[in-house]
């Protein structure tokens, strides 16, 4: 993976960046020494690494601003960071930049239920803003399977999904609102504890901006009541095109799912001996999961039953209890640590449309069998996010290069199909030089027009998202 | 001006030598700069699929024409965009593209989302004559910037839509909904937070002072709707309005039909809903009425008031959304914004639209 060379004129100022930065940061918030800065040499996409110059770990917005602006001042390119999760290399350093982490920043601000909202600050992990209303019933909606791990500010930089958004949304659906640092070390508030913008819908552009307009350090999230209940239905099939009919057929009966989950063969094989949690051995597994009151689940339930016994199923089984559902789902969550199992192994996540599945599916078998590198699928139907995990040996000579190869075909076939490269994970730097796949030219620079706006310079992050080349002008003026 | 395809209206802004107002139905009540840039002629639904919740329609296609198609496979507009043709008094076919430019939601709103929430990708043409695409037709797409949030609620200043492709719902099989006469604004907003703190999915949540009542609309199917109804009944209280009547009832909220035929400006409030009844009492306004469990405020006002002046600071923003072109001018559609904000959107109004031809002055 090509990253830019590092600029010798910001590495030259190490020295006297670290001074001016313990100027306004504790001293244990600075870190500058080569063995403990390669702990920031990578985030979740494991293949590619690179130590930054420094990192450092501010605990307030203020902080931030002090950081960025002397950073800003001096020219050096920043690269915020959450927790380090990115399956798209987002938080992978350039060995002349300053990582700015935002892991001390992840304290509750203010909860408050009858306006349905909860503010925190951005390093707080996903599962944790949950854990803060709990006691009340209520409950945080975008679940990444990371969300144990993951920073609600890496969540907004990559507007993040997960398996329950086809009912609730992503993150772009559950955020009101960012107190948000800019290059330039200014404080801007967008957004609150009230619905939509007043102008432009700034907020909506800042999520999924992946950390190159602004670094967040406060966030107004949604919350939502609990539903009374939820329950599984796990459904087998023998054929990957039946099971795409059937995500189809429920859709349209007017039914709406709270998710919809996929998966292949292989998945299924690697889950099962993961979690135990019974799924039939066959070509393709289905999870459906309704909620709502007991009633109201064996209504909803006994009306997608039907309409899935149309297609022969090999297995048809309701959740009888609270630890089945759970275990079902710890299957499903666990699936990209059972594949680590198999093999070291790249996650995609090409969306498509959900009508493209058999053709999608049927032509990454055949172009499996084409590279000779084995592939499980596991995914979203309802929304067509896929997650083809393709299996490799980082060991073997070739063999990541391959893998690669391989995955660019898949998603420019899921462009091709009527889709995109990334529905929840982000471009990063590892979809990057694919863009000019699914956008001309001049809908690239469109999208880098609004960086140029929020920072003109190009420090912050500016070697992800667009081509190399495509960024190259902007990148080379900053310098 | 009225081109039939893209490629002609790319064309025709290409080679515009000074200011245009956009319109799609015209229904809207932007007044402003002449001539008028239709982009009624850019119409038809290019795709659908019931099966994959999705639409892609030209910005010109009829709000009725889509609804209608979703109609025949049982789904909707989730965000239920309201119709300003009543309030406003303008004439004319509203357009998806008008919806989309304006970002208009209605009372489903507060469950569902607004009209962005929906918005899976957009086509438009920018202030040099380019076309350029963003988002695409699947539900999760984070490929690049989000400038389709960005193309929805702007209004036209920064590019003018030629396609849309919408995530779309399938429609309830039934509703209900639950009346409940309250004492003032602050019991209402009390029970309307109850009501959403509920599991219950709450799917509108209004009140008219005028009425006295506290409307609660349940949807789904029947029996799921019958049982929520029930539980809410039990601790509510509150009469029941049958499906027939409750969809008038939501549609004339969704449309402030009460408001219609008096006198006076109409703002439209955004605000933090435990906020409402205190900003009712400041402004004053002649009448009032509250949705989205009272994050949104509307306001009769004596015409000419400067309903902003009046507030001073609040949490939220203000809009005008009828008064006369004078009042329009002095007072300015949307609510000021402060000196940081105001100089990004000026940013982006020189990065996409340069010589400024798209509705100059209605925006930042």
């Amino acid at each position: 993976m090509e990253m830019p060379q590092p600029n010798p004129d910001v590495l030259a100022l190490k020295r006297a960046l670290v001074a001016r930065l313990q100027q306004v940061l504790p001293q244990d918030a600075v870190i500058h020494d080569e063995a403990e800065t390669r702990a920031y040499e990578c985030d979740a996409l494991t293949a590619y690494k690179c130590p930054p110059m420094l990192a450092v770990l501010p605990s307030t917005t203020q902080q931030v601003s002090d950081v960025l602006r002397i950073c800003h001042d001096a020219g050096v390119p920043v690269v915020p960071r959450g927790a380090g999760t990115s399956l798209a290399g987002g938080a992978l350093p350039t060995a002349d930049c300053v990582i700015l982490g935002v892991a001390r920043m992840n304290e509750v601000l203010e909860v408050d239920y009858d306006n349905r909202f909860i503010k925190v600050q951005s390093g707080r992990t996903n599962l944790s803003v949950t854990g803060a209303v709990e006691a009340e019933d209520f409950f945080y909606a975008p679940d990444p399977s990371s969300q144990l791990a993951c920073a609600i500010a890496g969540n907004i930089a990559m507007n993040s999904g997960g398996a329950h958004c086809l009912k609730y949304g992503v993150t772009t659906n559950n955020l009101l609102g960012v107190t948000m640092v800019m290059m330039d070390g200014s404080v801007v508030e967008i957004g609150g504890a009230y619905l939509d913008a007043g102008g432009l819908d700034l907020l909506g552009v800042i999520c999924g901006s992946e950390g190159q307009l602004g670094v967040v350090t406060e966030a107004t999230l949604r919350i939502l009541r609990k539903p009374e209940g939820a329950r599984p239905v796990l459904m087998g099939f023998d054929d990957n095109e039946v099971a795409g009919q059937c995500v189809s057929d429920i859709i349209k009966s007017g039914i709406l799912p709270v998710a919809i989950e996929f998966m292949d063969r292989l998945c299924i094989r690697a889950c099962e001996n993961f979690a135990n949690a019974g799924y039939p051995d066959c070509e393709a597994l289905l999870i459906v999961e309704v909620e709502g009151s007991d009633a109201e689940i064996d209504s909803q339930l006994s009306k997608i039953i039907e309409i899935a016994k149309r297609h022969n199923p090999v297995e048809l089984r309701e959740s009888q209890s609270a630890d089945e559902s759970a275990r079902i789902w710890l299957g499903r969550k666990s699936a990209f640590g059972a594949m680590g199992q198999l093999n070291d192994y790249m996650c995609l996540d090409g969306t498509i449309p959900v009508s493209s599945l058999p053709f999608v599916l049927r032509r990454i078998g055949e172009l499996s069998k084409e590279y000779g590198l084995p592939v499980g699928n596991v995914f979203h139907a309802g929304d067509g996010n896929m997650h083809p995990l393709i299996l490799y040996d980082a060991n073997k000579p070739g063999d990541l290069e391959k893998c690669e190869a391989f995955g660019a075909d898949i998603l420019k076939l899921c462009v091709d199909a009527g889709g995109c490269l990334t529905g929840e994970h982000g471009v990063g730097i590892e979809k990057r030089d694919l863009m000019t796949h699914q956008y001309a030219p001049q809908d690239l620079e469109a999208q880098m027009a609004v960086k140029d706006v929020f920072d003109p310079n190009w420090l912050l992050n500016p070697a992800k998202v667009f081509p190399l080349k495509a960024s190259a002008v902007r990148r080379m003026a900053a310098e | 001006m009225r081109p039939e395809t893209e490629a002609e209206l790319a064309e025709f802004v290409a080679g515009l030598n000074g200011p245009v107002r956009i319109a799609g139905g015209g229904t809207r009540g932007i007044v402003g700069a002449e001539p008028v840039l239709s982009v009624a002629g850019l119409s038809g639904i290019t795709l659908y699929e019931p099966g994959a919740l999705t639409l892609v329609a030209r910005a010109g296609t009829p709000v009725a024409e889509v609804e209608a198609a979703l109609e025949a496979e049982g789904q909707q507009l989730a965000f239920e965009p309201m119709d300003h043709r009543e309030l406003l008094g303008t004439t004319g076919e509203p357009t998806i593209g008008g919806v989309v430019a304006a970002n208009i939601s209605g009372p489903r709103r507060i469950q569902a989302g607004a009209c962005r929430d929906f918005l899976l990708g957009v086509r438009y043409v920018d202030g040099l004559g380019q076309v350029i695409k963003n988002g695409g037709r699947v539900m999760k797409n984070v490929t690049g910037y989000d400038l389709v949030k960005l193309m929805a609620g702007s209004w036209g200043t920064l590019g003018v839509l030629s396609e849309v492709s919408l995530k779309v719902l399938p429609k309830s099989e039934t509703q209900l909904t639950l009346a409940i006469g309250v004492a003032d604004t602050r019991a209402a907003v009390d029970l309307m937070s109850t009501a959403l703190k509920s599991p219950y999915e709450v799917s509108g949540a209004a009140y008219a002072p005028a009425d006295g009542q506290v409307l609660l609309r349940i949807e789904g199917f029947a029996d799921s709707v019958a049982y929520r109804i029930d539980r809410l009944r039990e601790s509510l209280g509150g009469e029941c309005i049958e499906m027939a009547n409750s969809v008038t009832r939501w549609a004339d909220l969704r449309d402030v039909r009460a408001f219609r035929d008096i006198d006076g400006d109409v703002w439209r409030l955004s605000v933090k809903p435990s906020d409402a009844p205190g900003i009712a009492e400041r402004i004053s306004a002649d009448q009032t009425l509250f949705d989205w469990g009272g994050g949104l405020i509307w306001a009769l006002m004596p015409k000419g008031t400067d309903l902003r002046a009046r507030l001073g600071q609040f949490e939220g923003h203000a809009t005008l959304v009828r008064a006369s072109a004078q009042t329009m001018g002095e007072l300015g559609r949307f609510q000021p914004e402060n000196t940081r904000i105001k100089a990004l959107t000026r940013a982006f109004r020189q990065k996409f639209d340069p010589r400024s031809v798209f509705n100059p002055g209605l925006m930042g």
